[in-house]
């Protein structure tokens, strides 16, 4: 997949940060802004461009939560596990719809349709439990709700947003 | 706006902008913070722009998007002002009826206004309200009033008058014996003196020095630093500016996380308003102090909430904390003299220097002064944030303020701190919450994270919750917090599931203790405190599962049967209509039975169990 894909924002974009300090993760968030991913094939241009060595871009990427080095669905759905919403039943959200997607947290089903994710805090507490899904948050989820979402979502139905 | 060059020139501004504020106008505030958000407020935003248009009101009735109001549980919140009549739960379809009847007519609606949900009355005023009641809002104040997206807002409700004041009437040692003497300490979890920080930072040699605005709140259950960025991005910028000015800083960055995306946002508009309005920048009202602000966006590391490692992060490496010393006042970002102070911290320092350490310093206990912000949530009426004087109760805040667990049922435990606090029994709530107090008790103040469990909390399965927490976030450099955490969360997991020893309650004592003695940051040196704490209040708690395999909040799911007592069950079939697996039969005026092959284990039918038959 690498093979075909168009580098040309992950050049333009180190000509834009080569001369700056800490740029590494600036840059990381801006390719994967585009990509949506980190693509193996940027990681030696990032190398070479930045002038630091291969291993630590890598190493980074890994490093933190935020990005991924494969392709993610097309809808993104992160199940929140902060205390208040573990205390309101959360894990077991997590476990419902792991079973209905039959993907781990971190995964993304094979259709590339959903990827599943969980997150340390929202900072949402009020709504526990919460889940959120291509950024529209969902308060006090239960099982049947996740039914509904899902259902919804499997069959091509965008979400209603909040916003 | 237009750029202003003089004292003189701020004076007149905020004289205009004062004036324009303190007139009697009808408002209609409605809260835009993440939760309101969530409950629908931006569509009740547009209704009411829409009716008010309608109504031909346009003139006489504003409408302001404020932040956070604190009140999260009851969204989306309008409060009409000047009389301050606080609605809540207020959808679209409410809108033309606020217009008709409370806007024209001045009636009140019953169904909008607040009701104890214990003594079932109603209150009209926010200020009455029990939630608001209790606290003190200084840091919040002007939260539900301002629109955190103009300049002008907060400049009309005095704001950067502190700073105006710091630099022409305080010299920058002045500015920090003022701190100093107002015994604020940080708000972060530490603790410790900022007047003190600062000072370390301002005699350290070396230029150019930083100023670092933690703002990556990561402690699951703390979500103040959020609201304040969101709600009143300029108040965290001032206190910033007024702590550049006093240790010589003049590049200050903000680490903010990047799962907070609307806090990003207004921040960015507060940085530019105060660029193009001459607050930050070159040469700030013609004096010859110069301050800028940069935003650097975090990339999901809890770890990162650490001051060494947060600055690791910002220069692009890996978010790995560092021995000290040398501390960062001396050695910190691009090796230079730096000074770290959290979102909340920084927010108390206008306070301070406008009405003076004395008044500042009166609030709260001995050692620890001022207010503080706690999140409260988890098993308790009304979740959401407050503002206290230190000092306060817990007993006040989670039964007072918060209403105490829903449903009447029996409040267990409250966690403070997060990862690196403990769990607090019923017996111990009458203590006053101070920095000191909280630590005897084996809990820390943290950021300020509360969260309330009740009985259908395990107290076990709480500490494997937070060792799952930690192990997921362990950054790897030290083996004490990557391999010793790893072996707790074996041994409680084990535990959870039925198979513990008895030994294992003094291996887990013992690793603990190792791992709080030699691990390289703070937070693995506190992250055994969950365990240490439960083990400490809920010992029973932990037998129970390991002596009698029971876990006796029916919460850990080896050691739940998933059978219905017949002797208890009272034939109600909720059971069967809250399955989501159908997997329960029922018939009426028949016991319930459950299908273990169908079961999914999700416990929708225990916690709806009205006769706790289910085990």
């Amino acid at each position: 997949m690498d093979a075909k894909l168009d580098l040309t924002y992950v050049n333009m974009m180190l000509q834009d940060y080569k001369q700056k300090r800490g740029a590494l993760i600036p840059v990381l968030q801006k390719i994967q802004e585009y990509y949506a991913y980190i693509p193996e094939a940027a990681v030696d241009l990032i190398a070479e461009g930045l002038n630091i060595p291969a291993s630590e871009v890598y190493g980074v990427i890994t490093f933190y939560a935020q990005f991924y080095t494969h392709p993610r669905g097309k809808h993104l759905i992160r199940v929140c596990r902060g205390t208040a919403c573990h205390v309101k039943g959360s894990k077991t959200i997590l476990e419902i719809i792991k079973d209905k997607l039959s993907i781990k947290e971190g995964d993304t089903t094979e259709d590339l349709l959903f990827t599943l994710e969980t997150v340390g805090c929202l900072g949402a507490c009020a709504l526990a439990p919460v889940i959120v899904i291509d950024g529209y948050y969902y308060d006090k989820v239960t099982a049947q709700k996740i039914d509904d979402i899902l259902n919804r979502l499997s069959q091509g139905n965008e979400l209603q947003s909040h916003t | 706006m237009k750029k202003i060059n003089s004292r003189e020139e701020f004076d007149q501004l905020k004289k205009e902008l004062e004036m324009l504020y303190n007139q009697n106008k009808k408002r209609i505030i409605v809260c835009k913070g993440t939760g309101c958000t969530a409950s629908g407020s931006v569509k009740v935003i547009e209704a009411f722009e829409q009716e008010i248009e309608r109504a031909g009101l346009s003139d006489t009735v504003e409408i302001k998007r404020t932040g956070c109001h604190g009140f999260c549980e009851k969204g989306p919140i309008v409060a009409i002002l000047p009389e301050d009549i606080f609605y809540q739960q207020v959808s679209v379809e409410d809108v033309p009826e606020i217009i008709e009847r409370t806007i024209r007519k001045g009636d009140l609606i019953d169904k909008l206004l607040y009701q104890d949900p214990k003594t079932k009355q109603k209150y009209v005023y926010t200020h009455d309200v029990p939630f608001y009641a209790k606290q003190k809002r200084i840091i919040f104040h002007h939260n539900g009033l301002i629109d955190p997206t103009r300049i002008e807002d907060y400049l009309g409700f005095g704001g950067y008058e502190a700073f105006v004041k710091a630099i022409f009437e305080m010299t920058p040692e002045e500015v920090i014996d003022e701190v100093k003497k107002s015994g604020l300490r940080g708000r972060g979890g530490g603790g410790f003196l900022t007047g003190l920080k600062w000072e370390f930072c301002s005699k350290a040699k070396g230029k150019p020095k930083y100023l670092i605005c933690n703002a990556d709140e990561g402690d699951p259950g703390a979500f103040m630093d959020r609201s304040l960025l969101e709600g009143n991005p300029h108040l965290v910028l001032e206190g910033m500016l007024i702590a550049g000015y006093a240790i010589g800083a003049h590049r200050g960055y903000i680490y903010v996380r990047a799962e907070y995306p609307l806090a990003i946002t207004n921040l960015k508009i507060a940085i530019a308003q105060g660029q193009e309005l001459g607050i930050l920048g070159q040469n700030i009202l013609g004096t010859d102090f110069s301050f800028d602000v940069m935003i650097k966006e975090g990339a999901g590391a809890f770890v990162c909430g650490e001051e060494t490692a947060l600055m690791a992060s910002i220069e692009g490496r890996r978010g790995m904390p560092r021995p000290r010393p040398p501390f960062p006042a001396v050695k910190g970002l691009w090796g230079k003299p730096s000074n770290i102070n959290n979102v909340e911290t920084f927010a108390n320092v206008p306070f301070i220097i406008t009405k003076g350490s004395q008044w500042y310093s009166e609030i709260g206990t001995e050692k620890s002064k001022g207010t503080k912000i706690f999140a409260l949530a988890g098993k308790v009426n009304n979740t959401g944030l407050v503002e206290v004087p230190m000092g306060i109760t817990l007993r006040e805040i989670i039964f007072d303020i918060g209403g105490g667990p829903p449903k009447g049922r029996k409040f267990k435990a409250v966690q403070l701190g997060g990862p690196s606090g403990g769990c607090i029994p019923e017996e111990h709530l009458d203590v006053p919450i101070d920095y000191d107090s909280l630590i005897s008790l084996g809990a820390i103040m943290g950021s300020g994270g509360m969260i309330v469990m009740d009985a259908a909390n395990c107290m076990v399965d709480v500490a494997r919750f937070f060792l799952e927490f930690i192990q997921n976030e362990s950054c790897g450099k030290c083996i004490p917090c990557r391999i010793g955490t790893k072996r707790m969360l074996e041994i409680v997991t084990r535990i959870t599931e039925g198979k513990g020893e008895e030994a294992d309650l003094e291996l887990l004592q013992e690793l603990a203790e190792g791992i709080k003695a030699t691990a390289l940051c703070g937070l693995g040196q506190t992250a055994p405190n969950p365990v240490l704490s439960t083990l400490r209040y809920f010992a029973d708690e932990y037998r129970a599962h390991i002596l009698e395999k029971r876990c006796p909040a029916h919460c850990c799911i080896a050691l739940i049967k998933f059978e219905v007592d017949v002797d208890l069950c009272k034939r109600c079939g909720l059971c069967k209509k809250v399955c989501p697996a159908g997997a329960v039969s029922w018939m009426p005026k028949t016991a319930a039975s459950i299908n273990k092959s169908l079961c999914i284990k999700c416990k929708t039918c225990i916690e709806n169990c009205p006769a706790q038959a289910i085990i």
